[in-house]
């Protein structure tokens, strides 16, 4: 199990355990956790499900991938250079067992 | 009484209700779904629901709460058989009847069936419900040679995923190329031989006749150029079918799909269609269409929630797609027509380049392949009604990106 953690503007805090495997974007929808929309499924194609992962996680995430990149560039809340990420793109598994998240303002 | 029932839970459904509460629609919402499962995604269904291992699971469109937190009466496994657009009611499978005050028709479509002889055999399947993809899913770990019927998205969806798992792959195509319905020819030829090097073995110009089989069981696909190949399984992808019957037999105008205005709704002023099943006077195609896609879905959804609660007004959204075919991501913004003057930027040898398509002068549609910046760069020209010159589509030292982030010319 990793421990999933999505800080909203206004305050509140969502708190999830979720299967080692599933991804922040997967996470989120499944749990009806409120601003992540992921409405291509997967695969990088539509840029709604951004996050912000918050310090001291951004070591241990993966390398953005040539698309993941393009897409960052476009998502409809502005981009933060250093931690912004696309959910679908962050697996939980045994090397990040543990995120933290702030969930933009809007996602279309 | 006030309710506005929704038939279909699909994409378009469940995005209904979501923008209906956002739009401030405090009262009741019946949500009827065939499907005894929460609606759930399709697109992971043809892609990383085909991939090896263990069993995938679903991704919900909502979640559970979502229903309830938003108060609506979501009811699954029911059958909608007929519309009384005198009574405003709507009956139901069981007997039941639900009235209406806005009924809205997001029954998307159905695959077509190949009607040919054998076409009943067992190992022959189509895809696309979350039934539909727990049997192939659990098929793919025995089958050796698959032959898969139609080259669109989801036959070389399928066949990218079956190669990859390092099954033998037939694709037939009766047309002289693949997707030959949505992308231009610079697209279809290269995704031909992507999918030719990935080693599917792609049969262009050649359709189904048979299936023969043993035991009650296929074991070969007879084409109509006579050839024929082993299979003990075959995808059948050839398109779909608007569900438009409830709404022919309530004597609502149906041509390819459920006529409706450019606010989505039909000749019953109550009754509106969306998705799949609905065709609409598209402005960026400047003719009548009926679109399949997640995009057309959720955009028209949205639409329709304003209409329902507040001012109709014109649906002018810019229609996107994407398809993911193993390790080929194409993405297309506008819609692609037989006869556009093509451009290719880049080099496509390199695995990464757009097409732009040009219509009358004015840029129409731009397909792009691992490209996802000139992707969302094309959508929001065109999203804004701009185009280029086709001396600048050609220019390998013109700056597309930061040519569609400039501010629009204001319109005169």
């Amino acid at each position: 199990m990793a421990k999933l953690s999505f800080h909203h503007n206004d305050g509140n805090v969502d708190v999830l355990d979720v299967d080692t495997g599933a991804s922040v974007m997967r996470a989120a929808v499944t749990n009806g956790v409120p601003g992540i929309v992921g409405e291509c499924g997967g695969n990088a194609m539509c840029a709604t499900c951004h996050v912000y992962v918050r310090e001291p996680y951004l070591a241990s995430l993966p390398e953005i991938s040539d698309d993941e990149e393009e897409m960052l560039d476009c998502t409809a809340a502005p981009r933060d250079e250093a931690r912004s990420r696309l959910g679908c793109q962050l697996v939980l598994d045994n090397g990040l067992a543990e995120l933290e998240v702030d969930v933009p303002d809007n996602q279309v | 009484m006030e309710n506005i029932v929704i038939v279909g839970n699909g994409q378009a459904g469940v995005q209904l209700v979501d923008s209906l509460r956002a739009e401030g629609y405090a009262g009741k919402i019946t949500l009827l779904g065939e499907e005894n499962q929460l609606p759930y995604q399709r697109p992971p269904l043809s892609k990383d629901y085909l991939a090896a291992g263990s069993q995938p699971q679903s991704l919900p469109l909502r979640a559970a709460s979502f229903y309830r937190d938003n108060t609506v009466d979501s009811r699954l496994g029911v059958q909608v058989i007929a519309v009384d657009r005198r009574t405003r009611t709507v009956r139901l499978g069981d007997g039941s009847e639900v009235e209406y005050s806005k009924l809205v028709l997001a029954t998307g479509a159905a695959n077509r069936e190949l009607t040919v002889p054998g076409s009943d055999l067992a190992g022959i399947h189509g895809l696309r419900t979350l039934a539909d993809a727990e049997v192939v899913h659990a098929r793919l770990d025995t089958v050796r040679s698959i032959v898969v019927v139609g080259a669109g998205f989801i036959g070389l969806e399928f066949a990218a995923a079956a190669r990859q798992r390092g099954i033998d792959v037939t694709v037939l195509e009766f047309a002289d190329r693949p997707m030959g319905r949505a992308v231009s020819p610079a697209i279809s030829e290269y995704f031909a031989d992507a999918h030719r090097r990935a080693g599917v073995n792609l049969q262009l110009g050649d359709g189904i006749a048979s299936f023969e089989g043993r035991n009650g069981h296929v074991t070969t696909v007879v084409g109509t150029t006579g050839r024929s190949y082993p299979a003990d399984f075959v995808l059948v992808g050839i398109g779909v079918e608007p569900r438009t019957e409830l709404a022919s037999a309530a004597g609502l105008p149906v041509q390819n799909g459920i006529t409706v205005d450019a606010a989505m709704c039909t000749m019953d002023p109550d009754i509106f269609a969306l998705g799949d099943c609905a065709n609409y006077p598209n402005r960026h195609a400047g003719a009548r269409t009926r679109l399949e896609s997640v995009q057309n879905a959720t955009d028209q959804a949205r639409h329709t929630a304003k209409a329902i609660v507040g001012e109709a007004e014109e649906y002018a959204v810019l229609p996107w797609f994407w398809s993911q075919q193993g390790n080929l991501k194409l993405q297309i913004a506008g819609l692609v027509r037989p006869g556009d003057q093509t451009i290719v930027r880049g080099e496509p040898a390199t695995g990464k380049f757009s097409v732009f398509c040009f219509r009358d002068g004015e840029l129409a549609a731009v397909e792009s392949v691992n490209q996802p910046a000139d992707h969302m760069a094309a959508r929001r020209l065109l999203g804004q009604r701009r185009s280029l010159s086709t001396a600048q589509a050609r220019d390998p030292e013109f700056d597309f990106r930061n040519y569609s982030k400039l501010q629009p010319a204001v319109a005169g």
